[in-house]
């Protein structure tokens, strides 16, 4: 994987050289090492490529980009020296690195070379900055307009909306799975809970406290609409993560899903999307649950930490390598590709998703310490309740007894 | 050979199995009786994007200097055993005490993670284990009576599942039983029922672990019973034939009985090998119906924003007890044979 990325990377940045498109020049002070592990979607891969620009004689850059970082970050950040500079995370992968202090205060690096970050990008902890966000992402509604024309059906605002005009679709005989969700046991099914639950307002643990709260009227409520959407979907709904209801949509086999912002773009092009559909395909803010205001899906960042076991020549390299790769020229450059939360960002269609959850008061994914946990348990958990075989509440029961067993273990309850 | 000379062949050997299995296996013990310390929660300000907000936190100074005074964590005894992860002796205590019945129990129990693995495994190791060497054997048996030109490519052809990786096999097998792919379509058309699928029929998806178990593990038996067969005496086959013995009888009381200490050999590789099954719950991606215990090891490793080291431990531990335990009779009968011919 990482071979493979490093010669694309080099080729691609071949490429923009050969084309005269190299936009801002990238000049780095000092000499040192960058290395940076990445999730692996688009626009990390612009970022990462952009800061690829910034190598020369004295800076070396590679970069890894890669689902399984997750994974990946917590052991190569432990080694001294570490065996990436730059982690480049979300809301939920940076709590392990916190949580083990395996990333560096950065608010000498801001103040000397962060001219062009924007106050909001600042991810402070206790007061310190301890990564720099350039990306906003969350699920939201993609929709078929066509479809919902023919209908007779306004946009859905709700799940319950979803729901219902799931029904009339299916009656009048339009589509006979219009609704997907990234329902398949793991890491999806859990973000699906944990998206509703959000959206109730109500919090998944107890204030102050690793114990958990899901064990309500919220948490049956947001159980009973995941299942009864599971009743317009494929029957193969247990095969579908978030990838694969990409590929269910593109075939022209559903008309409304609540997906990631980031998969956006690639939806409505029509150099890689299905013509007839992409040309249909329109994005709204996610959902509400059970009547209430909230959107119901987490916000995300995406953003960049530096290791602390590295050199401070290493970190003030690697620092200002990626404020290069998230620049704004370089944004500008790539505007459709994401939500980005770069100064002089103009957000497109493929952006309104994200905004309208921000706008509409979504809450962040929660960054407590445990909160990995009870996602872990949510996910497996819930695969006996989403595939029929189990009642809510036997699932909460199970959910609770699972992340408390983990939670012991963990340290985070007696 | 004498004594030393022999100690002197095996040593680097016995230091190799010392440093490379018995060491790692007394460190994972140790590390199954310790859990983490106690997290040092302080409430801080979160300033993300999206706002700011006062959230817990883990107070990493403080828990530095835990973790360098103990570095293993706190001692918990069992509990990392007997936990609702693991053996779940409270939660089976009260499913017993309070279940309407038997079977009821059963099922409240394949509730329980680990219960649920460990009937997969089991079935899968008692199932594939048998069936396996039977068709493996077949196989053996067919290849022999091959003309020598036919064979190589033959016994190409039935090595193949071994060669694939199993991941890769696994892959394979369920992508063609997807409701899209060529098998779960068929299976759609078959039965007229457009529901079926692989993920959400527990029945389906097991019968496909264990013929794909079978599928990948007969050759290893092929191979080994294709050897043994040439060291058959044809002496002894033919007088069979003279004295008036078919095919069948043949096979059953001259070439089985000479094979009999292979396929104790066979047995206990394969018992261990299967009863560790892994690739195919993955492969499938049928955690929903099927589990493991090497998948619940792994699950504890990997797919958490923190590992969890201990839990991983213990049903580590529990794995190379189980295996111990399906080994013991094998074992304990060579032990009988070898002491039987020493005298």
């Amino acid at each position: 994987m990482t071979r493979f990325w490093k010669a694309n990377a080099v080729s691609l940045l071949a490429l923009a050289i050969g084309a005269g498109a190299a936009l801002a020049e990238c000049k780095v002070e000092g000499a040192g090492n960058v290395a940076i592990l990445s999730n692996d979607f688009e626009a990390l891969r612009i970022v990462n490529t952009a800061a690829a620009e910034c190598a020369s004689d004295t800076v070396k850059v590679s970069s890894n980009a890669t689902t399984e970082h997750k994974n990946i970050q917590g052991p190569a950040l432990t080694a001294n020296p570490a065996e990436y500079t730059v982690a480049v995370v979300a809301n939920n992968s940076i709590v392990p690195l916190l949580n083990d202090g395996l990333i560096r205060p950065l608010d000498d690096l801001v103040a000397k070379y962060g001219q062009d970050l924007q106050p909001n990008q600042l991810i402070k902890i206790d007061g310190k900055v301890m990564a720099i966000a350039f990306l906003g992402n969350g699920q939201h509604l993609f929709y078929r307009k066509d479809i919902l024309e023919k209908a007779g059906l306004e946009v859905p605002k709700s799940y319950e909306d979803m729901v219902a005009a799931a029904k009339v679709i299916k009656e009048k005989g339009l589509m006979e799975h219009p609704l997907a969700a990234s329902d398949k046991p793991g890491w999806d099914l859990a973000a699906e809970f944990v998206n509703r639950f959000l959206g109730t307002g109500a919090d998944l643990f107890k204030e102050g406290s690793a114990e958990l709260n899901i064990d309500s009227d919220q948490g049956r409520l947001v159980l009973a609409n995941m299942r009864e959407m599971t009743a317009y979907m494929s029957p193969d709904y247990l095969n579908f993560d978030a990838n694969e209801i990409s590929k269910v949509w593109d075939a022209n086999q559903t008309a409304m899903m609540v997906q990631w912002g980031s998969l956006a773009g690639a939806a409505v092009d029509p150099a890689k999307a299905n013509p007839d559909v992409a040309a249909n395909t329109a994005f709204a803010g996610a959902p509400t649950i059970g009547g209430g205001t909230i959107p119901g899906a987490a916000l995300w960042w995406d953003g960049f930490a530096i290791a602390k076991n590295i050199s401070d020549e290493d970190a003030a390299v690697s620092f200002q390598a990626m404020v290069h790769g998230i620049s704004p020229a370089v944004v500008a450059e790539h505007s459709a590709v994401a939500t980005w939360l770069v100064k002089g960002f103009q957000p497109g269609p493929t952006a309104e998703g994200v905004i309208a959850n921000a706008t509409g008061g979504a809450k962040a994914y929660p960054m407590q310490p445990y909160m990995g946990l009870l996602h872990t348990a949510l996910s497996t958990e819930l695969a006996d309740f989403i595939a029929g075989k189990e009642e809510a509440d036997q699932a909460l029961k199970d959910v609770a007894a699972a992340y408390g067993a983990a939670a012991k273990e963990g340290g985070f309850i007696k | 050979m004498p004594h030393r000379t022999f100690m002197a062949f095996i040593f680097p050997s016995i230091l190799a199995m010392v440093l490379f299995i018995t060491l790692p296996i007394f460190s994972v013990i140790v590390q199954s009786v310790f859990v983490e310390h106690e997290a040092v929660l302080i409430a801080v300000e979160n300033c993300t994007p999206f706002g700011c907000s006062d959230q817990t936190t883990v107070d990493t100074e403080a828990m530095a200097e835990l973790r360098a005074e103990k570095p293993l964590g706190q001692f918990a005894g069992l509990s990392n055993y007997l936990n609702r992860n693991h053996l779940a002796i409270g939660e089976v205590g009260e499913i017993f005490r309070t279940a309407p019945g038997f079977v009821a129990a059963l099922g409240q129990l394949m509730n329980l993670p680990f219960y649920r693995a460990l009937a997969f495994t089991l079935t899968y190791t008692f199932i594939v284990t048998p069936f396996a060497m039977a068709l493996g054997f077949a196989i053996a048996l067919a290849v022999n009576t091959l003309p020598r030109m036919a064979r190589g490519p033959a016994i190409f052809a039935s090595i193949l599942p071994m060669i694939i990786t199993p991941l890769v096999g696994s892959l394979i097998l369920a992508w063609m039983f997807h409701p899209a792919g060529i098998l779960g379509a068929g299976l759609q058309t078959l039965t007229g029922d457009p529901g079926l699928s692989l993920k959400t029929s527990a029945v389906l998806s097991w019968i496909v672990l264990l013929v794909y178990g079978i599928w990948t593990n007969a050759p290893f038996s092929f191979v080994v019973f294709y050897a043994g067969l040439q060291t058959v005496p044809q002496d002894t086959v033919e007088s069979a034939r003279i004295d008036g013995a078919n095919r069948w009888e043949v096979t059953r009381f001259v070439i089985m009985p000479h094979l009999g200490p292979l396929a104790t050999f066979v047995a206990l590789v394969q018992l261990m090998d299967n009863f560790r099954v892994f690739e195919p719950v993955v492969g499938f991606s049928s955690e929903a119906t099927a589990t493991s215990l090497s998948w619940l090891v792994y699950n504890d490793l990997v797919s958490q924003d923190a590992q969890q080291f201990g839990s991983a431990s213990a049903t580590s531990v529990i794995t190379i007890i189980g295996v111990i335990v399906l080994l013991l009779p094998v074992l304990v009968r060579t032990w009988r044979e070898f002491n039987s011919k020493a005298v």
